[in-house]
């Protein structure tokens, strides 16, 4: 997996909460049997005038000059700040990748779905979860200063905006070694192999019938 | 929170799950799991195979496995294969999987037992109490309703399952919604969890994972209970559950994948121990009275925004969250709607009856008793009906359902995920409105511009019939 320790980048708001996975990306982009390619397709619908489908252009589609994203302010943002419930809905890991793939290496929300959360991890996408007041400041100061940027520092557990506020944020420990390290976490769950194979064996004599 | 000796304190029906499963302790309070049964399917598997084999990595345990193709298959002219070659792709790639990792146990798409996933786990008793079951699928936490600890996972803990059989992951908190009360003619499972779920909101269960329980749902069928758990995603809980009774074992005995006479009575004698104590403790408790509910239909683009069928469009205004007024004015936008419309008023163009929360066979009957003899209004484009596997399509057929259906003017179509979120050819135009059974009302899941109104199977059969939202409970 790859790594994640510390990032300066420029924030884009996407002022919406409960941004589901099939706003992030559409189901037709779901057909490839690919991990890539679906950045251009990130918040399709909101993103472009018209109807995207896989194997269309994108280069040449009109894009939404409402959308946030589309402004060139936040042209080349790396930190995504949004609303509560950022990722609800399906499990789609394709939600992750697109964000990725798009350029952002970190989300800041008041909240988040756990599945989402969960797959943003495992992909080196990093899911800041920071109070409601914290988010609003944050969206203010988005709003108010042209090119903000937000320094992120993995390791110290803080999200900054330089030579001002810092917030400090909770991460479990486990995930946040393996981001630090890059870890291949199946690797590491291999590493118990053994445990996992005395596991099954105790549980094959109190439930043969889950092994048959 | 003090940690209380396992043996004497009361341990919730989610406690004795998780215990059952942990492999391994981390120091950070997360642990490895086990999984024992692994639903597969073809949207969310190909990168996962993919990694195990550039990993030079075998599955841990081929036999945990359960396979079906069920979010691109065609609902009709199945034998001439799919057209959409990418959709089509994505299917044969999952076969090429099968064969080459050598699952045994493959639904594909021209078995008589393929289906929606989260239907034919249960159908062949593949789902069973006391498991922990996953699939890279949100809806997972369907197959809770066997007091099975189920829930969604992405595509790289698809391969950590496939490849380890484990999970790393930390214990939720525990939510218990309790039911009681008994539920009116009319007012469904569908209605229930609809009505849960405008209570708490979409994400009223983060971080949790929810127990149902009270007369209510003890009142519910298996199909019923597997209703509800299934949109316990939609209230932001990854896993939904119900403890074990009678109705629950009555239900997989003699199932394909149960376990057989003597191993079963042995089976059921530990799976009835899969209930929470009496004075277990919950982080969360939440109450409902049955008896209030009436038939639910969603107005907005989000599952929380729902009203009784006998209620009207909500007014923005009212709401005093900012945030929540800006995404109301914006579902109202997109929905089409203008606030103060009683339901009742609101016109649709299509009914989708179907999805792995309402295609099992008892929806089917349910929705078939109320158009039988009567006809879809003119204004309907198009009604139809998406069994959610082979099994049910054929017990449906021989009760005559599919003719009651037919003779109502619905498509009677072949299982799959369908118009639930159209990755095949059943979606909804832009613009057009659709009340369906399935569990997502967000922005162009049905089809781009699609607008959706989550029902019950009767509400959806009712509104087939009169052409706008209908009180089903008139009409029955
Ligand atoms: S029926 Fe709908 S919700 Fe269920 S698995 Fe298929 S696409 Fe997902």
């Amino acid at each position: 997996m790859e790594a994640f320790r510390q990032h300066m980048g420029l924030v884009a708001p996407l002022d919406r909460a409960n941004v589901d996975t099939d706003a992030i990306i559409p189901k037709q982009f779901l057909k490839s049997i690919k991990r890539s390619g679906f950045g251009p397709n990130l918040f399709d619908e909101w993103r472009y005038m018209d109807h995207g489908e896989p194997g269309v252009d994108n280069s040449r589609r009109v894009l939404n000059p409402n959308f946030v994203l589309n402004q060139d302010r936040y042209r080349g943002a790396t930190v995504l700040l949004t609303r509560k419930n950022f990722g609800c809905g399906s499990s789609r890991e394709h939600a992750p990748w697109a964000l990725q793939q798009f350029g952002f290496k970190a989300i800041v929300a008041p909240s988040f779905a756990d599945i989402f959360f969960n797959n943003c991890f495992k992909n080196g996408l990093l899911p800041i979860v920071l109070s409601e007041a914290e988010v609003d400041h944050l969206f203010n100061a988005t709003l108010a200063t042209l090119g903000m940027k937000l320094n992120i520092d993995l390791a110290r557990q803080v999200v900054e905006i330089p030579g001002a506020e810092a917030y400090q944020f909770d991460v479990e420990d486990h995930r946040k070694q393996s981001l630090l390290n890059g870890w291949d976490e199946i690797g590491l769950s291999l590493l118990q192999a053994d445990k996992i194979r005395a596991y099954e064996a105790a549980r094959q004599t109190r439930e043969p019938w889950i092994f048959s | 929170m003090t940690q209380i000796s396992a043996s004497a304190a009361s341990c919730t029906l989610y406690d004795k799950l998780w215990n059952a499963h942990r492999v391994h302790d981390e120091p950070d309070g997360t642990a490895l799991i086990y999984i024992d049964r692994h639903l597969v399917h073809e949207v969310t598997s190909p990168q996962a195979f993919e990694g195990l084999e550039i990993a030079g990595r075998k599955p841990w345990r081929i036999h945990s496995i359960v396979a079906t193709a069920d979010h691109n298959v065609p609902t009709t002219g199945r034998q001439a294969g799919i057209a959409d070659p990418i959709s089509r792709l994505q299917v044969e790639t999952l076969d090429a999987n099968i064969e080459k990792f050598g699952v045994p146990v493959y639904f594909g798409m021209n078995d008589a037992r393929q289906g929606i996933v989260h239907v034919i786990g249960p159908e062949q008793g593949a789902t069973l109490p006391g498991m922990t079951v996953v699939c890279g699928d949100s809806h997972t936490s369907t197959h809770g309703a066997f007091a099975a600890l189920a829930f969604g996972i992405g595509t790289s803990e698809v391969e950590h399952v496939m490849a380890t059989q484990c999970l790393v992951t930390k214990k939720s908190k525990s939510l218990l919604i309790r039911v009681e009360g008994k539920s009116g003619r009319g007012v469904t499972a569908k209605d229930m969890v609809l009505a849960i779920i405008g209570k708490i909101g979409t994400a009223g269960g983060t971080g949790h994972a929810i127990e149902f329980a009270g007369a209510a749902i003890r009142a519910l069928s298996m199909e019923g209970r597997m209703t509800v758990c299934n949109m316990a995603i939609e209230a932001g809980a990854r896993a939904g559950m119900i403890g074990v009774d009678e109705k629950t074992i009555a239900y997989l005995r003699g199932r394909p994948h149960a376990p057989r006479e003597n191993e079963f009575e042995q089976a059921a004698q530990y799976w009835r121990t899969l209930v929470s104590d009496d004075g277990a403790v919950f982080d969360r408790v939440v109450e409902l009275d049955a008896s209030t509910i009436k038939p639910q239909v969603t107005w907005g683009t989000s599952p929380e925004m729902v009203v009784a069928i006998d209620g009207a469009v909500p007014e923005p205004a009212t709401e005093s969250d900012p945030v929540k007024r800006d995404a109301m004015e914006r579902a109202l936008q997109y929905m089409g709607l203008n606030s103060g419309t009683p339901i009742e008023q609101i016109k649709i163009d299509k009914v989708f009856i179907g999805s792995c929360t309402n295609s099992r066979i008892e929806d089917l009957r349910a929705a078939a008793g109320v158009v039988k003899g009567r006809h879809i209004a003119a204004n309907v484009k198009l009604a139809m009906v998406v069994p959610g596997s082979g099994l049910v399509k054929r017990q449906a057929e021989s009760e005559g359902l599919d003719k009651i259906f037919v003779a109502a003017g619905f498509e009677w179509r072949e299982p799959g995920c369908s118009m639930c979120l159209g990755m095949n050819d059943d979606k909804l135009s832009p613009g057009e409105r659709c009340a369906s059974t399935s569990n997502r009302n967000f922005e162009g899941r049905q089809g781009a511009g699609g607008r959706t109104h989550l029902v019950s199977p009767e509400m959806a059969a009712a509104a087939a019939i009169a052409g706008r939202f209908a009180d089903v409970r008139q009409v029955l």
